[in-house]
């Protein structure tokens, strides 16, 4: 017998469904109706569906504590920001802004595709704010409230800066470069000194406001490097803009000579325009992130003392209170468990794979899973004895220790601006004290050197390769949230990866078995489609697409039945003398029929074992610590081809070793997800972190990734090399530029014509060879 | 002379009313959402509004 095969798709989510039905499960039934029923029907004709992402299935959702995310103005206007999950296409846009907008109490109802958020607004009673997150939530989307605080503690005000002062920089670019061509053009056609004066004047008159304003985020960033006595590449481009500026207003007062407002308000242009793509690839890293991490999260429910059950912020909730967990939840607390004994999934925690047994007065963390029955759990001080305090400081001493990363540009810098400031100075002394010429001209020529070296195409030769670079891996799923982490990255010569849930995949899979009749593993899968259990999740993916049986019974950390058909522990089917466990097993067990039992193992992440080839070959070592016992650390290690590996590491044994490794003169890229590897992910010189990590892991990390495949992790190191190799190559232009130009402006023969057209093309070069990162 | 100077305002003048528009166009968020506005415009019956 083989498995049914998908051959239709529910008419709501478009998943595979058996022929002859029309919807894969109870909610997308309901969803379907409801959809129609508003007389949004269209919405299916519009609808483009694209596979790679979540389909919009409802799901059973969590309940909300959504008093702390509204914000309600004077007007009695409440707002809510909420994460989508499940946004398709335009269609979905419209059928969710269409569904609210029909409500008469809701005032605002905007998503935004890009960043996935929907902007809520109504009038009334704050209350209702449930009632419309349910309405959406009955359409197919999971929608998850963003914190008011978070939310404001995240708008972006550097960024707005940027653009304004690019705003105002463009402006003046633009309109002085039109003076400045006609002053250029205006000089061989015989244009009287009068004339030019005065245009001289009006470029003076747009160009002082417009440089001082724009200038400043270079200004400030140079002060305060020379503050702490460093140098960095805004230290040569203040000094040239500010110099070049104010040569060129005595130019203008005296009414002589030449002016090069021009080259001072491109340059700023050129350079704002590099710093605001900067800032926008890798705040739209971030804010993705933010993201995902946000459509994990769920609120912790509370106990009040009257016995009354309430959801909460995790983060809000005082140590002796008491939290109820369900099963398939989330602890959000540390704590100790009061009432009820449940397996827990620690994998995150302590990389652990076999559920541990939690009963009456075990410590339990954040970050682990209840499999089993609810639990009620006292909150415990997050005192100095739990692992995440332990986690937190050995952070702390990983991030006092790292020192700041010199980037690629300020090593640079830190030569050439010297290089540049002494080269002007021997160029007035050179045409003063030997040439004899009047301290007027030589300080024009030496003025001209300083215009020449203002360094625009290498200050665009690092930014501009990251941000291409960002954008594409971007694309990939790969979100780059440090601005360093792409050179960091390129040094790597070593990497230490986690084993559960980083080079294995967060679910179990089910072991192959040729004795096993396939209709067995449909008629099992049928009992756990409704289930949230990572086993019954592991079998129902095994199974593939399967028609839910009604009226089935989960029994709370034990199994599914449906009268005498059980699954799940052997000691719930009632099977005598089982045979030992050497990982996590299901039985099944129907009347008249002999048992089945149903054994699972960790699996590898897609393209694990090409990637240890890839970074090999790329002469990267690879090595494995996890906390897991060391008979499953081998096996995997083996499976995936790494030599290393340790096993039953604490999170300060990991930390230690990564230190060590460090110390030893390696540049070790640490890969992990759990809370239990976040110290060490601090220690290394990079980390990396799937999006399935605990989140102080995510927030650590340099680099989050998406999906499941682990050629990520190669990809990133290729990508990273290729740019440095290309920023180097850009760096090694610009100063080519430079050591032919430089003494032409030493000689004197520069004009500001050339000046301006020098600057742009070599800026242009170096922006054309950024291009080819993409490739 | 006069015609240059003001020919000259008047084009500062065009070029400060296109920055404004720029910067208000900012303000009022029409750069936010660039992939939905991309689909936005082939909704032709769009949501009531209040």
């Amino acid at each position: 017998m083989t498995l049914p095969a998908a051959l239709a798709m529910c008419a709501h989510c478009g998943v595979g469904i058996e022929l002859g039905a029309r919807f894969c499960c109870a909610g997308c039934s309901a969803a379907f109706d409801t959809i129609n029923g508003l007389g949004l029907g269209q919405f299916y004709t519009r609808l483009v569906r694209d596979p790679a992402l979540v389909p919009n299935r409802p799901e059973p959702t969590d309940r909300w504590d959504l008093a702390r995310c509204v914000t309600t103005d004077n007007a009695g206007q409440h707002s809510l920001t909420l994460a989508v999950d499940g946004l398709q296409c335009g269609a979905c846009v419209w059928l969710i802004e269409t569904a609210l907008g029909r409500e008469p109490n809701v005032i605002k109802s905007r998503v935004n595709m890009t960043t996935r958020r929907l902007q809520l607004g109504w009038t009334g009673d704050v209350t209702d704010g449930g009632r419309l997150v349910g309405l959406v939530e009955k359409l197919g989307y999971r929608l998850v409230p963003f914190d008011a605080a978070r939310l404001a503690a995240a708008a972006d005000r550097t960024g707005r800066e940027l653009i304004w002062a690019m705003a105002v920089a463009g402006f003046a670019a633009g309109n002085v470069m039109l003076l400045s061509v006609a002053i250029w053009i205006g000089q061989s056609q015989g244009m009287g000194p009068a004339v030019r004066d005065a245009l001289h004047l009006v470029s003076a008159l747009i160009a002082l406001p417009a440089i001082s304003y724009a200038g400043r985020p270079f200004f400030r960033s140079a002060l305060a490097a020379l503050r702490a006595r460093r140098t960095n590449m805004d230290v040569p481009i203040s000094v040239g803009v500010i110099l070049v500026t104010t040569f060129s207003l005595f130019e203008t007062m005296a009414g002589a000579g030449d002016a090069y407002f021009d080259s001072a308000c491109t340059l700023l242009f050129f350079l704002l325009i590099g710093r605001v793509m900067d800032h926008r690839a890798r705040g739209r890293a971030r804010a993705t992130a933010e993201q995902l991490l946000a459509l994990r999260h769920s609120d912790v429910t509370v106990i009040a003392p009257d016995g009354t059950t309430e959801p909460r912020a995790a983060a809000s909730v005082a140590p002796g209170a008491r939290i109820l967990v369900a099963m398939g939840s989330r602890i959000g607390v540390d704590g100790v468990v009061e009432l009820g004994s449940a397996p827990l999934d620690t994998s995150l925690v302590t990389g652990e794979t076999l559920p541990v047994l939690a009963v009456p007065g075990t410590a339990v963390f954040a970050g682990t899973i209840n499999l089993g029955a609810t639990l009620t759990v006292l909150c415990t001080a997050s005192g100095a004895g739990t692992l995440l305090a332990e986690c937190v400081r050995l952070i702390e001493v990983a991030e006092s220790r790292r020192g700041r990363f010199v980037e690629l540009a300020d090593r640079v810098a830190r030569r050439y601006a010297p290089t540049v400031h002494l080269a002007a100075a021997l160029t007035f002394l050179g045409w003063w004290g030997l040439g004899h010429a009047t301290v007027e001209h030589a300080l024009l020529t030496a003025c001209a050197v300083l215009i020449i070296t203002c360094p625009c195409a290498l200050a665009l030769a690092v930014p501009a390769v990251q941000v291409l670079a960002t954008q594409r891996l971007f694309q990939r799923g790969i979100l780059l949230k440090s601005a360093t982490a792409l050179e960091r990255l390129a040094k790597v010569d070593a990497v230490v990866f986690d084993k559960t849930g980083t080079l294995t995949v967060p679910l179990p899979e089910l072991v192959a078995d040729p004795s096993r009749d396939p209709a067995d593993l449909v008629a099992a899968a049928q009992l756990t489609a409704g289930s949230r259990h990572p086993l019954a999740r592991a079998l129902l993916v095994a199974s593939g697409p399967v028609v839910a049986a009604e009226a089935v019974r989960e029994v709370p950390g034990r199994g599914m039945e449906l009268g005498d058909t059980r699954l799940g522990s052997s000691a719930f089917v009632g099977v005598k003398n089982p045979p030992p466990a050497d990982g996590p097993e299901l039985w099944f067990v129907r009347p008249n029929r002999r048992p089945v039992r149903f054994r699972f193992a960790e699996a590898l992440r897609p393209a694990a074992r090409e990637t240890i080839a890839t970074l090999a070959r790329m002469r990267i070592g690879a090595s494995v610590l996890s906390g897991d016992r060391s008979a499953s650390v081998s096996a995997i290690a083996g499976q995936c081809g790494i030599a290393a590996w340790q096993g039953e590491c604490t999170p300060v044994d990991k930390f230690t070793a990564v230190e060590a490794m460090r110390r030893g003169g390696r540049q070790v890229l640490m890969v992990g997800d759990g809370l239990n590897d976040a110290p060490s992910l601090a220690a290394a010189s990079v980390s990396m972190s799937p999006t399935s990590a605990a989140e102080l892991s995510q927030t650590i990390a340099d680099v989050v990734f998406q999906g499941s495949g682990l050629d990520a992790v190669s990809e990133t190191i290729a990508v990273a090399r290729r740019a440095e190799a290309i920023m180097r190559g850009n760096i090694a232009l610009a100063i080519g530029y430079n050591v032919l130009m430089v003494p032409l402006a030493m000689a004197g023969l520069v004009t500001p014509w050339l000046a301006a057209a020098a600057m742009s093309s070599s800026s242009l070069l170096v922006l054309g060879n950024s291009w080819r990162v993409r490739k | 002379m006069t015609s240059i100077l003001g020919l000259i305002l008047l084009s500062l003048a065009l070029g400060v009313c296109a920055l404004v528009a720029f910067l208000w166009s900012l303000r009022a968020g029409q750069y936010d959402d660039m992939d939905g506005a991309a689909s936005r415009i082939l909704f032709d019956d769009h949501p009531p509004k209040r």
